[in-house]
This record gives C-alpha cells, structure tokens and sequence, in this order.
C-alpha cells in the first residue's frame, strides 16, 4: 500500500478468474472472425484452419463462462441473471449475448458446414458410433446437389450475421468495463473497440499455434501458403489494435485528467512489467517487427528470404508471445484497474495466491482446459482439410 | 445492538422496487398463507403494506443525510457505533462509514489517513509546523440518486426505495461485485461470511421504527444530521437552508444524498 485508498478498497474484488474471462471471449471472437473473414471474403489460402478455428472458438466459448460463474459469492443464484435481468445493467445482457452467440450462431455454422460429413460418417459407420452421427445430423441426411447448395448458402449468411455478432460478443465485454465511469482506468469509449482488436489479434494467433502444432503432431506438412497468409493478418491486425492502444494512450495523456497523476505512478510502478514490458514490448512490438521482416506475404520481395522451417518457428514464437501481450492486456485492463484507490490518492497491491478458487492452479487448470475439450471436438468433427472422407456415393 | 433482521429494509420496506417483484410477491404470499385472505393479499399488496408500516405511506420523503465538517473532532464513534449496529466485521477493510483525516502542509502536500476507519483515533500528525489546515471527513455511502451501483446490478439486487435510500437485498444479490467497482466513493465491501456486497443502509431497520441511523445518534457534536430532503421542517432541511453545500465527485453526476457543509476542495 502506497498513499490512501479508501479502506474498502483493502481488498481487490476481481481477481485473476476476471481476467481470464476477458481472455477467453477475445480467443472465441478472434477466432471465429478469422474463420468468417476467410468464407466472407473467400480467402482461399487460410482454407485449412477455416474448421480448425470455428471449433476452437466452440471449445474456447464452452469454457468462457466458467470463471465468470466461479467468481460468483453466490453461483447457485447466477440463473437469476436469466430470470430477472436488470435491463439497465451491462453485465445482465451478458448470458443473452452469450447464447445469442453460441445457439444461433457458433452450433448452426458448424452444423451446417459439418452435416455433409456427418451424414457421410454415420452411413460408414456401424454401431453405437453410427447411431451417434446419425443423432448429429439430426435427422437430415440429404446431400443432393440442392440440399448441400442450400447447407452453403445459409451457411454463409450465418457467417454474415456471425461477423457482428462477433464483435458484439467481444465489444460488449469491453463495454463492462468501459462503463464504469468510477473508475478512469476503464472509462473510455475506445475500450470495446480496443478489446475487439485485441480479441482478433489473439484469435489469430492462437489459431497460428493451434495448427503449427497439430500439423506437427499429426506428422504433416505445414502449409506455408496458409502460414504465411495467417502471419500477414496476424501482423495488420496488430497494427490496428497497437494504434487503437496508443490513440487512447496519447489521449489520456494530452487530457491530462484529474487521474493522471495517480496513473503515471501506476504505469511506472505496479504495471511495468505486465505493460510496458510484457504487454507492449514482447507482446506487440518483437512480433511486430519479427513478423514484418520474416512474412513473404507482406512484400513480394520480402527484406529476408527465410527458409521455410525457420520461418515456421518465428511464426510460432511470434504466435506464442502475442498470446502472453495479450493476456497481459487483460491482466493489466482487470488488475490494474484496482490497484489504484477511487480517491485518487494512493495504489495498493494484489497477489495472485497459488491455492484457492481465485488462486493460479484454477487459472491454469480453465485456461488448458479448452484445449481438451478442442481435443475431443477435433477427434469427432475432424477439421482437416486432408482427411479421407468416406467417399461419396453421390459423387 | 444486532440488526433486527425481521424488520430488516429488504422485507418491510414501504417501498414497491421494480427488479425484485416476484421476491415481494412470495414473501407477501407467505404472510397470506398465515392467515390474511390470499385475494385481498394479491389484489392489495402496496397498500397493506404501507399502511402496516407507517400510516403515512403515500406522503412522499427523501431520506438523507447532512455532515458539517467543521464540527467533527474525529472521535470515530459513528464508525464504531456502525459496526456493532449493523454487524459489520471488526476487521479494519470493512467499513459502512469511516472517518478520514485530511492534513494540508504549507507546500501544498496533502496527507489523507484513516486508521481502522477512524474507529481508534488518529495519531499525532507529525512535523506539525508545517500543517496549514487539517480537518476530518466522515464518508459513508451517498445513497445517489443517480446510483451507478443500482444501474450496473445485472440482477437488480441493488434497489433504490421509494423514499430515496439504496440497498442491497442479501437473498438475492448473486455476488459478482460490479457493484464494489462501480460505486466511486469506495463505500462498498464485500461481505466474507456472507458473499455478498454490503453498504451503508442509513439504519433502514432503526428508520422503519422512527429512529435515527445509529451514527447520527451517537455523534457528540451534532457533526452529523439526519432528515428528508425536501421542504417540510425538519433538520436536515434546516442544515441545508443555512449552510453552503457541497456533495463528493459532483462531475460524476451521481447526484448524491449525503451533503457537506463547510467541505474542503481537496477532498474526494
Ligand atoms: S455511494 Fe456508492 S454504494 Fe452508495 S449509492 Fe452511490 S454508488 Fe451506490
Ligand atoms: S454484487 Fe450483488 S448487489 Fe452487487 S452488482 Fe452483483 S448482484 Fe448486484
């Protein structure tokens, strides 16, 4: 403790579970809009993670609320947010968002993109696993010429709709704390739009890491084609999202509010590490610059004609620091905006504990949990562009 | 001196809230089931409720709160008598109202402290030759009218009664503590037995029975007043007639019902 905060103000009330909650969404939205931006605008070269990223987003979205929930004083009461939502109140939209999201958009995408496969699958298969596709497609097994054209098109329309709703789902996570007018850190109209490009930013990265790593497991071929386009969205998305960021920084700055003061102190002192350091050099500016000099597809002539196998590693490495600057990010939007008093007057200190619901063997045990359930949503609905179908008796 | 919690705020309460209907309507189908005719309970429920409280429910009040500055020595006996009124844990992060020490040097600095809430005393201040002027604040929530941490609840948990106090029902607040982030004044805390948030309730128990909040009561020096904003006479409308006002963080447009005479420009 540093100066005078109020003395409630002893305890932090959201602590590193609220952190991953705004990690966790950004990873959905990021990777559906990559996926969405790839069918929308036909890029073609980002084809084989166009799947890939649809079930990490459905893996990373079953778990997203989990944290939210366990912070709760009092889960067990958390459906009244359904039955009796405060209509003025930000967080109260959230479970309409989130179904919203995860019913009408995220399940019906994949489902139509999937039902030609599945529908192929069950015929192949025999026993329970043949009845447990057949239940997937719920019952709709024609692939006519007709039928597939209308999964296409009302596919895509749901990707149309999917894109906002995307940004919804994200800028409204923003929104919560862009609010809060008590607090300087949060208040500001560039929050939600500062936390959907971040969203993008890492969604895109994980998506990168996802399929380096599975490729490499599944002892395939990268597709540098699909790499390389990857690592230039990769690289404009950090462009927007770091400008967006300075923008807002500058902003405060020239402002010159009543809170700058206290601020400065707290980027100089408490948040130094997680932002100037983690957040800004290692997780913005190393990528950036790596990414920029390494990408074919950012230049036809690119400054270093780099071997493909070293390119794939700074791929990954950039991938995988971009993933630490952003939940820094996130760390220091949630953390840091209560490590300094509403008084204005003083900053006080939070320690993640090791053991305990808020401690960091929970946060590690959600954040590798997603993965797991990607494992089993990959080992039933396999995303790979090169996996033999059952042919078709169509074709 | 506990909380009585039978007639607790939540419960009898002549307010009607909005978010919390249904909960009103279960607890006064309860009261039916007990005896009183369930057609004339549903059919009638504000008025029975009103009349059985006050018998004056339709006369329209504001409560709030007057602090004058200038006269509070800083005894703290407003935030001791607070804890043991409304059960408030002794640990000293757990505040309804606190009193702050202000200390401004002659180069401008300014000390602000409020050890245990004020509830043991100040220390001496040291360097006292350099002290311009120095004074205590009493703090406590503002019961805003315009009550971000009424806006922000995603269940309606948090509801501002008819006659103007902000309070947080405990059956049903789900403690997610947007609240504690929204209230800027930082008078809110988050109950550890309970799990849920907790405020200053202006002694809505000890109103309900024509008393004063328990802090005002025990006040030697009148520091603080209780009353209803508005023009019937009455205490705090006399403080407010003759004093100048100021409220905390007037830019945040809270509006609040907790007012200042005599307030430092300093303080927030
Ligand atoms: S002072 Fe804080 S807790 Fe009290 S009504 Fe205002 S915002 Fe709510
Ligand atoms: S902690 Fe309780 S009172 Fe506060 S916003 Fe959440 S549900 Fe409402």
């Amino acid at each position: 403790m540093q100066g005078y905060i109020y003395p409630n103000e002893f305890e932090l009330r959201w602590g590193l579970l609220i952190v991953l909650y705004p990690y966790l969404t950004g990873l959905v939205a990021g990777a559906f809009i990559l996926a969405s931006l790839a069918r929308v605008f036909n890029v073609k070269e980002v084809e084989p993670t166009y799947r890939l990223a649809l079930l990490t987003a459905l893996a990373f979205l079953i778990v997203a609320p989990l944290p939210l929930v366990a912070h709760l004083g009092h889960p067990e009461r958390s459906y009244e947010i359904f039955l009796t939502p405060n209509r003025k109140s930000a967080m109260a939209m959230f479970g309409f968002v989130y179904a919203w999201y995860l019913m009408v958009v995220l399940l019906l995408e994949i489902w139509f993109d999937y039902r030609r496969d599945l529908v192929l699958t069950a015929r192949e298969a025999t026993g329970p696993r043949k009845w447990f596709y057949y239940t997937l497609t719920l019952g709709a097994t024609d692939l006519s010429d007709r039928a597939l054209q209308f999964d296409d098109r009302v596919g895509r329309w749901i990707t149309i709709i999917g894109i906002p709703s995307a940004f919804l789902l994200h800028g409204y996570v923003g929104f919560i704390f862009g609010s809060v007018k008590a607090n300087p850190w949060w208040s500001s109209v560039l929050m939600p739009v500062v936390f959907l490009f971040s969203a993008i930013v890492s969604g895109i990265a994980l998506v990168m890491i996802i399929y380096l790593v599975a490729t490499l497991f599944r002892s395939k071929k990268v597709d540098m084609g699909c790499a390389d386009k990857l690592a230039s969205f990769l690289f404009y998305a950090i462009v927007v999202d770091f400008s967006l960021e300075m923008l807002d920084f500058i902003h405060r700055l020239y402002e010159a509010e009543e809170s700058i003061e206290i601020l400065s102190q707290l980027i100089e002192g408490r948040l130094f590490v997680s932002l100037i350091v983690l957040q800004i050099v290692l997780g913005t500016l190393v990528p950036l610059i790596s990414l920029g000099v390494v990408s074919p597809a950012l230049s036809k002539r690119s400054i270093a004609r780099i071997p493909a196998e070293v390119r794939r590693l700074i791929y990954l490495g950039c991938a995988i620091l971009v993933q630490i600057g952003i939940f820094s990010i996130r760390w220091n939007v949630v953390i840091g905006g209560q490590l300094f008093s509403k008084s204005l007057r003083g900053l006080t200190a939070y320690k993640a504990e090791l053991l305990g619901l808020e401690g960091l063997l929970v946060a590690g045990v959600l954040l590798v949990l997603p993965f797991l359930v990607l494992g089993v949503l990959v080992k039933i609905l396999p995303p790979w562009p090169d996996t033999e179908l059952p042919a078709s008796p169509e074709a | 001196m506990k909380s009585d919690s039978t007639a607790g705020p939540n419960r009898e309460s002549p307010a009607t809230r909005e978010a919390v209907d249904r909960r009103d309507f279960l607890w006064e189908a309860l009261k039916a089931s007990l005896g009183v005719p369930i057609a004339l309970c549903i059919v009638r429920v504000p008025e029975l409720h009103g009349m059985q409280e006050e018998g004056d429910a339709d006369v329209e009040r504001i409560y709030g709160m007057g602090i004058d500055i200038r006269k509070c020595i800083g005894c703290g006996r407003c935030a001791q008598a607070c804890k043991s009124e409304n059960d408030v844990p002794d640990e000293p992060y757990f505040f309804n109202t606190w009193v702050e020490r202000y200390v401004i040097r002659t180069d401008g600095e300014i000390l602000v402290d409020s050890p245990n809430g004020g509830i043991d005393g100040f220390p001496p201040i040291e360097e006292e030759g350099s002290t311009l002027r120095t004074f205590f604040v009493p703090k406590l929530c503002n019961h805003c009218e315009e009550a971000p941490c009424v806006q922000v609840c995603p269940v309606g948990a948090t509801f501002t009664t008819d006659d103007g106090a902000v309070l947080v029902d405990e059956e049903y607040c789900i403690g997610c503590g947007y609240c504690v982030q929204a209230c800027p004044y930082g008078a809110r805390w988050f109950d550890p037995v309970k799990h849920v948030a907790r405020k200053c309730t202006f002694c809505y128990h000890r109103l309900a029975r024509g008393k004063v909040p328990a802090c005002v009561e025990v006040c030697p020096t009148s520091a603080r007043l209780f009353g209803e904003v508005g023009h019937r006479a009455n205490p705090l409308a006399r403080f407010l007639r003759f004093n100048e006002i100021q409220v905390l963080k007037p830019h945040l447009n809270t509006k609040p019902k907790v007012f200042y005479a005599n307030l430092d420009g300093e303080v927030r």
